[in-house]
């Protein structure tokens, strides 16, 4: 099939228009998505360095709160744990209605304001458990930090109360000062020293207490 | 270092390295022998006290934390010539067998009735957590509860 000679420059003309159409097309779309990619570079930069020196101090942070030191009084149950293994506490010890054990058979029955290296007693002002609502076992990092904000259950704590506690409670840094076991062996500190520790909380909260989504 | 405090109601001071066990100065400064070593490790109760009428157990309590405080041991848990309602109950039920363990169960005992007159076994259970390695857990048990019979119904002799 040919097609009539007058005809050609006709489509010749719908072929040029439809190509510089689409051209024209395709040009303001991509500038349209470049302007818009630009803005958000931008924010998103300045939201992502903050996010992500928020993010470095998170990870450090959290290096320390998922440590056993602290996981182990961090219980998701009504039994304190104990060791390097994290096991239940030896001895039926338990809870109680106060964090602070059960019945007659109190915390500082045994553990007093500070470590004691000729027992293997382990000690610090306050020796108690985390409340249950404050269980920490078996969450995620995500998990943990979410619980920590959450002023239902934090104990009412805003977020200067909160890093005030992770940084200054004596109970929390005893973690550094663990003292030894029953065999005389020096209990494993977190994996992070107290200084980067701290500075790693403050770094966190400073820059937004960004909690990543996983 | 000088650390003085109250035991079984008579005030006392003692100079030791403040780092030493209660239960050494209890029972060699004192030569208070009632109350017993088992493990050192705060694992046994057999050195069980109390210190403000609460169970402690004192092979894990260094003596500097004893300064002004009001300390009982088993020889102070009767008053004069009356018996505490736990002895009376542990004469009662017979509980000791070679009786090394029994002053620690029974000053937890006598801290437990403190606080709760009328203990179930699951109280029993979660407060009264010594070692015996006679096993006379079951006499001990039924003697708890015979000694809060005896403490509520006024049946000391
Ligand atoms: S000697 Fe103190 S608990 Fe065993
Ligand atoms: S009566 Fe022998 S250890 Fe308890």
């Amino acid at each position: 099939m040919s097609l009539p000679a007058k005809m050609i420059p006709l489509l010749l003309l719908i072929v040029v228009a439809v190509v510089w159409g689409n051209t024209a097309i395709d040009t303001t779309q991509k500038l349209a998505a470049h302007s818009q990619q630009k803005a958000s570079t931008t924010s998103d930069q300045s939201l992502n360095q903050q996010q992500a020196a928020s993010l470095e101090g998170f990870n450090k942070m959290m290096d320390v709160l998922t440590h056993k030191r602290c996981v182990n009084c961090h219980p998701a149950g009504d039994r304190p744990h104990q060791g390097e293994d994290s096991h239940i506490h030896n001895f039926n010890v338990q809870r109680g209605p106060a964090n602070m054990g059960a019945g007659a058979l109190t915390c500082n029955t045994c553990h007093h304001e500070e470590n004691n290296d000729l027992a293997g007693v382990p000690g610090a002002p306050e020796w108690s458990l985390a409340p249950l609502e404050m269980a920490w076992e078996g969450l995620t990092r995500v998990e943990i930090a979410r619980s920590m904000m959450n002023p239902k259950i934090n104990g009412g704590r805003d977020l200067k109360a909160t890093v005030k506690h992770l940084t200054e409670h004596k109970l929390v840094l005893w973690a550094w000062e663990p003292g030894v076991d029953h065999e005389g062996n020096p209990r494993e500190k977190p994996p992070v020293s107290k200084e980067d520790y701290i500075a790693a909380v403050k770094q966190w909260a400073e820059n937004g207490a960004f909690i990543p989504e996983k | 270092m000088k650390i003085s405090f109250n035991i079984n109601g008579t005030a006392q001071t003692v100079d030791v390295d403040g780092e030493t066990p209660l239960l050494w100065v209890i029972r060699d400064t004192l030569d208070l022998k009632g109350t017993k070593f088992g493990c050192g490790k705060a694992a046994c109760g057999a050195c069980t006290i109390h210190v403000e009428g609460m169970q402690t157990r004192s092979c894990a309590y260094p003596v500097k934390l004893a300064e002004g405080k009001n300390i009982t041991t088993i020889e102070g848990l009767s008053q004069g010539d009356e018996l505490h309602p736990v002895q009376q109950a542990w004469i009662e039920e017979v509980v000791p067998q070679c009786g090394y363990c029994q002053p620690g169960f029974m000053m937890a005992t006598a801290a437990l009735l403190n606080m709760n007159a009328n203990p179930t076994d699951q109280d029993i259970d979660d407060s009264i957590v010594n070692v015996c390695r006679c096993a006379t857990y079951y006499r001990m048990r039924k003697a708890i509860h015979r000694a809060a019979e005896i403490q509520n119904n006024n049946l000391l002799k």
